[in-house]
């Protein structure tokens, strides 16, 4: 008897269920949020793994304006004194990072698939 | 005010002879050590002001602008400090010698336009960083009893030794 629907539709149709329903391992990995402290004029450094997809919270400590701003002008946020905000990663490498208002205060992101 | 005090000691080095500065900045006081902090910083101030009413350069006004903000924030702060130490800055021969000589530059630049007013400014700046960085590591930090006005200097050294790195990268941008 001839199946209802032909072999190869249902291959597309379980290649779309699986495409929509990711294994657990890639829900695992669901973007995170790192913090990095700005101190007496220093970017702290980052311990854990950062993936394109993630949030960085930058905390400016300092009673001086800061800026978090990328080389490669991915992202670039004003830090007045004493506040924070947040850059989305959105793409793996190396990211070198420094402040607009101090450009000797450097630092960078390796991030990760 | 730490920034203010380190501009004084640098100035006072430049206009004396080393040995007379060093005996002279060994037997400063807190008070006094504040009201050199103070002093630097204001003065500093007022040529980044002079600087954004003159300069049209992009670089040399984003600098200056920076000068202006930072400046002022230390002064805050050492401002706030000494008024909960219950300490008065005293005026003194170190802090009268930095403001002499801003005067004097001041006066210098006041003559100057554009490009070579640009230049001058920003070969000031390098200068009167080291000077009061000089100052900072060798006579006032060290001799700070204060550990909240030492930190505070410390902080400023830091935050002066990046204005002199960038001052020093502008004016090679200006050459």
């Amino acid at each position: 008897m001839p199946s209802f629907f032909p072999a190869r539709q249902v291959q597309l149709a379980l290649a779309a269920v699986a495409f929509a329903l990711p294994p657990a391992s890639v829900a695992a990995a669901a973007p995170q949020v790192h913090t990095v402290v700005i101190d007496k004029m220093k970017f702290g450094t980052l311990t854990s793994v950062v993936r394109a997809g993630d949030t960085i919270v930058w905390i400016n400590k300092d009673v001086l304006k800061h800026s978090a701003t990328a080389r490669d002008k991915s992202f670039n946020v004003d830090l007045p004194p004493k506040t924070s905000g947040k850059t989305v990663i959105t793409h793996s490498g190396t990211i070198a990072f420094y402040c607009l208002y101090h450009p000797g205060m450097k630092g960078s992101l390796t991030v990760t698939r | 005010m730490v920034n203010k005090l380190v501009f004084c000691g640098v100035s006072a080095l430049l206009l004396f002879s080393s040995s007379a500065i060093a005996h002279e900045t060994s037997a400063l006081n807190d008070a006094e050590i504040a009201h050199i902090a103070y002093t630097a910083g204001q003065l500093d101030l007022d040529a980044g002001k002079e600087a954004l009413a003159k300069s049209n350069n992009k670089e040399v006004r984003s600098f200056a602008q920076t000068m202006v903000r930072d400046h002022a924030a230390v002064n805050d702060q050492a401002l706030a400090l000494v008024k909960k130490l219950g300490v008065t800055p005293q005026a003194n021969a170190t802090s009268e010698a930095l403001t002499n000589k801003a005067r004097e530059k001041a006066r210098e630049l006041s003559k100057l336009k554009g490009e070579a007013f640009d230049r001058a400014y920003v070969q000031n700046e390098v200068a009167f960083h080291r000077t009061v960085n000089d100052a900072l590591s060798s006579t006032l930090i060290p001799g700070a009893h204060n550990a909240e006005l030492k930190s505070l200097l410390e902080t400023g050294l830091t935050l002066f030794q990046e204005h002199q790195e960038h001052a020093e990268q502008l004016a090679k941008n200006l050459r």
